[in-house]
């Protein structure tokens, strides 16, 4: 069954995509995390163009945590203020990297710097993710006890000027690692087509000592803002932005999330952590195979028509 | 500089057709027309096919040819600049070097003959009445400096062969049949990926190598009704056509967290 995607003017299987959305939304009801990371390389893959792709993702992205943060504002574990810091960072990289995006789009270096940012980002918190989870995973089996907050520590980044309290989070710390934090996830976010999350949560939770749910529900938070502005830049800046692939990816991504939400709260946590850094690693090495093999065809061809 | 150099080069072409188009005296016309001249894109749009019908008609000096009649139909699409790039391996990575622009080549482009087309004239003959896709120029930006260039450019040859595979560009040595030893059609299949625009469908009727007659009509390929009003929403008014797309967002992530809530 195929649609006509009147912006990207070329048909998709509508299953196909639909289906994409159901199993990108589960994964990202399960971990937490938007899913970009995994929905832009399989639009790739099944035939959307780069540019199209990483320009309807944020779409999908922003109706699934918009889904998922209502359910944390409920519940009062979004962080505002951290939240309104981060995201002071994060508009203006999510416009800087939009910017840059249409740049590398017009230089025809777009889906190098698309991949090289996914196999280093990528490959080195999916690294970290796997090491820190099979760490606790061992320790866990050998009955010793996890390691907890420790207040007292105290990073460089903690000597900074302007700093604020957060209550929900439970720090106090300067707001300038917060707004750089916000700045590099809006930017590689517009450039990678993601959201961030799963970038954004190690950094809250390792770097700042953010509480756990805490830092999931101040990320989804931070996801729905850049991911709005996202759209609505790219929508102005590339034209590139097909409403018709956005609403079926949203619908499918919200139906799939809601499933991945119970599936992720039947597995411990520590095992959670491993397999979404299996995932992320996972991608990363795809991505890796694809920028090193030599490639079918040597040439392509584009309508410079479409690049304004 | 670049629109003059296209204005100057679109000029020559003209120019250069209008001298080599000019019918030979003959005792043939050409009378063709296709089954619709408008390809319609809705949201189910994959692709679909337009027949070209013509019959052969004498004029009062009929002429006895000894010669088979041959016919050429050729369409092309909207005329468009792209620009081709080769990989490159860099440090181990392919990575995008060398590129070059073709300027005002077809977007799209079929051409259908009763027989391959190296046999219906001398090459000569086929290269000014662009007879078969090798024969079309493809004028390419190398520099400051405009040009086609030699058959076995790599740049070219790789274009054709891209647009090729797209479904773009199309070459089928069969594809005019002889329903009666007067009338004829050829099939055009028009891709989904297709771009919207107008297209030039001309047919020649050739005997002995010689062009006898010429004939030119159009098809328009052009989104309706849902996919023309978002498309022209997303051209024209990006921000509000972004802002709607975030809106919708908004809104289905508001209902499904509704229709699922649990709490």
């Amino acid at each position: 069954m195929s649609i006509y995607l009147p912006i990207a003017e070329l048909p998709v299987n509508l299953l196909l995509i639909l289906g994409l959305g159901v199993a990108v939304g589960f994964i990202s009801g399960m971990f937490g995390i938007g899913g970009g990371f995994l929905m832009t390389p399989l639009l790739i893959l099944v035939g959307i163009p780069p540019a199209v792709a990483v320009a309807n993702v944020p779409s999908h992205m922003a109706a699934s945590s918009m889904s998922g943060a209502l359910t944390y504002w409920r519940k009062r574990l979004v962080d505002v203020g951290l939240g309104l810091v981060l995201l002071s960072g994060g508009l203006i990289g999510t416009a800087v990297g939009v910017w840059v995006f249409s740049i590398l789009l017009r230089l025809g270096q777009l889906d190098l710097a698309v991949g090289l940012s996914y196999v280093i980002l990528l490959g080195i918190v999916g690294g970290i993710m796997l090491t820190e989870s099979v760490r606790a995973i061992i320790r866990a089996h050998q009955g010793s006890p996890p390691i907890v907050r420790r207040p007292g520590t105290h990073a460089w980044f903690h000597g900074l000027p302007l700093k604020l309290r957060f209550r929900q989070s439970r720090i106090y710390v300067s707001a300038i690692p917060i707004t750089v934090i916000g700045f590099g996830i809006g930017f590689f976010g517009a450039i990678m087509g993601i959201g961030g999350g799963f970038l954004l949560i190690p950094a809250l939770i390792y770097l700042m000592r953010v509480p756990t749910t805490v830092s999931v529900a101040t990320s989804l938070f931070l996801t729905l803002c850049t991911m709005l502005l996202a759209t609505v830049l790219h929508a102005v800046e590339n034209n590139t932005v097909d409403i018709v692939l956005a609403l079926i990816l949203m619908i499918g991504g919200v139906i799939g999330a809601q499933f991945g939400v119970r599936a992720g709260q039947a597995i411990r946590a520590e095992r959670l952590r491993l397999l979404l850094g299996l995932l992320v690693v996972g991608v990363a090495l795809r991505v890796a195979i694809d920028l090193v093999t030599v490639p079918e065809e040597l040439f392509t061809v584009v309508a410079a028509g479409h690049l304004k | 500089m670049n629109a003059r150099a296209i204005q100057i080069l679109a000029a020559v072409i003209a120019f250069g057709t209008a001298i080599f188009c000019i019918a030979p005296l003959s005792a043939e016309r050409l009378v063709t027309s296709v089954s619709s001249h408008r390809v319609l894109i809705s949201s189910n749009f994959t692709g679909t096919e337009v027949v070209v019908f013509g019959t052969i008609e004498d004029d009062e000096k009929a002429v006895k040819r000894d010669a088979p009649y041959d016919v050429v139909v050729t369409v092309r699409g909207p005329a468009e600049t792209f620009i081709a790039r080769r990989k490159e391996r860099l440090l181990g990575i392919w990575v995008n070097a060398e590129s070059r622009q073709f300027i005002g080549v077809p977007s799209y482009l079929a051409v259908m003959t009763t027989r391959p087309a190296n046999e219906l004239a001398s090459p000569e003959v086929l290269r000014r009445n662009r007879i078969g896709i090798v024969n079309h120029t493809l004028p390419q930006r190398i520099g400051a400096d405009f040009g086609d260039v030699v058959p076995q450019d790599p740049f070219r040859v790789a274009f054709l062969r891209v647009k090729m595979d797209q479904g773009l560009f199309h070459e089928e040595p069969t594809g005019v049949t002889f329903i009666t030893p007067r009338l004829f059609r050829a099939t055009v299949p028009i891709p989904g990926i297709a771009p919207t625009g107008n297209y030039e469908v001309e047919a020649l009727l050739l005997a002995g190598g010689e062009i006898l007659a010429r004939e030119t009509t159009a098809i328009e390929v052009l989104k309706t009704g849902f996919e023309e009003f978002f498309a022209h929403a997303a051209r024209e008014h990006g921000f509000l056509y972004g802002i709607a797309t975030a809106i919708l967002a908004l809104g289905t992530g508001l209902i499904a967290n509704f229709m699922f809530r649990r709490d």
